[in-house]
């Protein structure tokens, strides 16, 4: 069956078998950056954003893209590298393999809540798991990134 | 990952009903759990183009589309006023934010799901489920029915006046609950339903009248103890079958004295 997106701005069109996963088409069409984790649907790695909305693009069928927006980190370069250098700086990255997910969930956490407190940030990050960093570097990181921009 | 074959998305609810009475067909909800299971659909039928994904609120009621996300349920200002809460505590611990985007109230009540946080809470609201053909089913049959291949379009909750608590215990933040609890009194008639048992919810009743007389530290802790007595419960991973029998007592006491406005120590 032929699929018609909207990915990163760009209309991509594609023949697809019936059961393929969104990421699996992600990855074939030059994203190599949503990554496969835990295959259950919790770790949060594979997270892109669907009309906006953060989502597991492991657990949508291609199918149901048909005619949405899919953004991935290719996609948001510039939005990522205004708060990702805040992660480096604490050590939240170690080995980097959940940084794209985690950074595209941030991503949806401040467009939906600029301001966010601590607890908030932990509840809307808690579907992005990291074996690394025990989440307190993250957080920092984050924290560090909005308190340097209510200073400026 | 279960294999498909066909994919359709169909233009009415019609379409999609007669579609699912063949066999080897399978209705799409948020995929989540089918994702996990084997085997094959002959026929994949996605509901998500039917305007199933929408909460419409009333003075009497909350009608809520099948393909309505968790994360929609979670953050719904009405849902959550008319609940005290209820709602967004019982969601926000499922998985994480981009999973509960996906999952949705019709794919959670219609699997009936023993670990279903969603079909706990809403078995302590004044709930309804709209089949197509089985036409409205109050939730706690339709909870004691096996699944068939009837099509759950919306469920309903009635603005019935009440309050409403739920708490669960989690061994970590985002898994499973061992058990999951909500707590109401809806009308003058107060509810426990147990979840997680790790069988499907259960509701119970104040058949006894323990709570004939409001609630106060004595009350609930009787009507916990008699939540346990009256709570079949079982063993997994997550915990046994005694602990969980601990749970209900400790549980059910908890939200009570909320419902009641008391501090409980916790």
């Amino acid at each position: 069956m032929e699929l018609n997106l909207m990915l990163n701005g760009r209309r991509v069109s594609g023949q697809i078998r019936p059961d393929l996963l969104l990421i699996d088409f992600l990855r074939d069409h030059g994203c190599p950056s949503v990554k496969r984790g835990c295959e259950t649907s919790c770790c949060g790695l594979c997270t892109v954003l669907m009309d906006g909305k953060p989502v597991l693009s492991c657990s949508v069928l291609a199918a149901r893209a048909e005619g949405h927006e899919v953004v991935t980190l290719e996609g948001l370069q510039e939005e990522a590298s205004e708060f990702v250098g805040y992660l480096a700086d604490q050590g939240a990255d170690q080995c980097g393999f959940c940084n794209p997910g985690l950074v595209m969930n941030t991503i949806a956490l401040l467009r939906e809540n600029p301001n966010p407190t601590d607890s908030e940030i932990r509840a809307y990050l808690a579907g992005n798991l990291c074996r690394c960093s025990g989440y307190e570097s993250q957080l920092r990181g984050i924290r560090g990134f909005l308190n340097s921009r209510s200073f400026s | 990952m279960i294999a498909i074959k066909e994919y359709v998305r169909p233009q009415s609810i019609q379409e999609a009903y007669e579609r699912n009475q063949k066999n080897g067909s399978r209705i799409l909800g948020g995929m989540l759990w089918l994702k996990l299971g084997g085997g094959a659909a002959a026929t994949a039928i996605d509901l998500s183009g039917l305007g199933l994904d929408a909460i419409e609120e009333s003075e009497t009621e909350f009608s809520i589309g099948a393909m309505t996300s968790l994360r929609q349920l979670e953050t719904h200002p009405g849902l959550n006023a008319y609940t005290c809460g209820a709602a967004a505590r019982a969601l926000e611990s499922i998985v994480g934010v981009q999973f509960r985007n996906l999952a949705t109230v019709g794919g959670s009540l219609f699997g009936r799901f023993g670990f279903s946080d969603v079909l706990t809470l809403f078995l302590a609201l004044d709930t309804a489920v709209e089949l197509y053909h089985g036409g409205m089913v109050p939730l706690e049959a339709f909870a004691a029915q096996k699944p068939d291949r009837d099509l759950l379009i919306r469920v309903h909750v009635r603005k019935t006046p009440g309050v409403f608590g739920y708490l669960s215990m989690r061994n970590s933040r985002t898994d499973f609950p061992v058990l999951s609890c909500a707590v109401s009194r809806l009308g003058g008639e107060y509810r426990t339903v147990l979840g997680a048992r790790p069988g499907r919810a259960m509701v119970l009743r104040d058949g006894e009248g323990l709570l004939a007389g409001g609630i106060d530290g004595t009350s609930a802790q009787a009507f916990g103890a008699w939540a346990a007595d009256h709570t079949p419960t079982g063993s997994n991973t997550r915990g046994s079958a005694a602990y969980r029998t601990h749970l209900v007592r400790v549980l059910t006491e908890r939200g009570l004295l909320e419902l009641g406005g008391m501090d409980h120590g916790a």
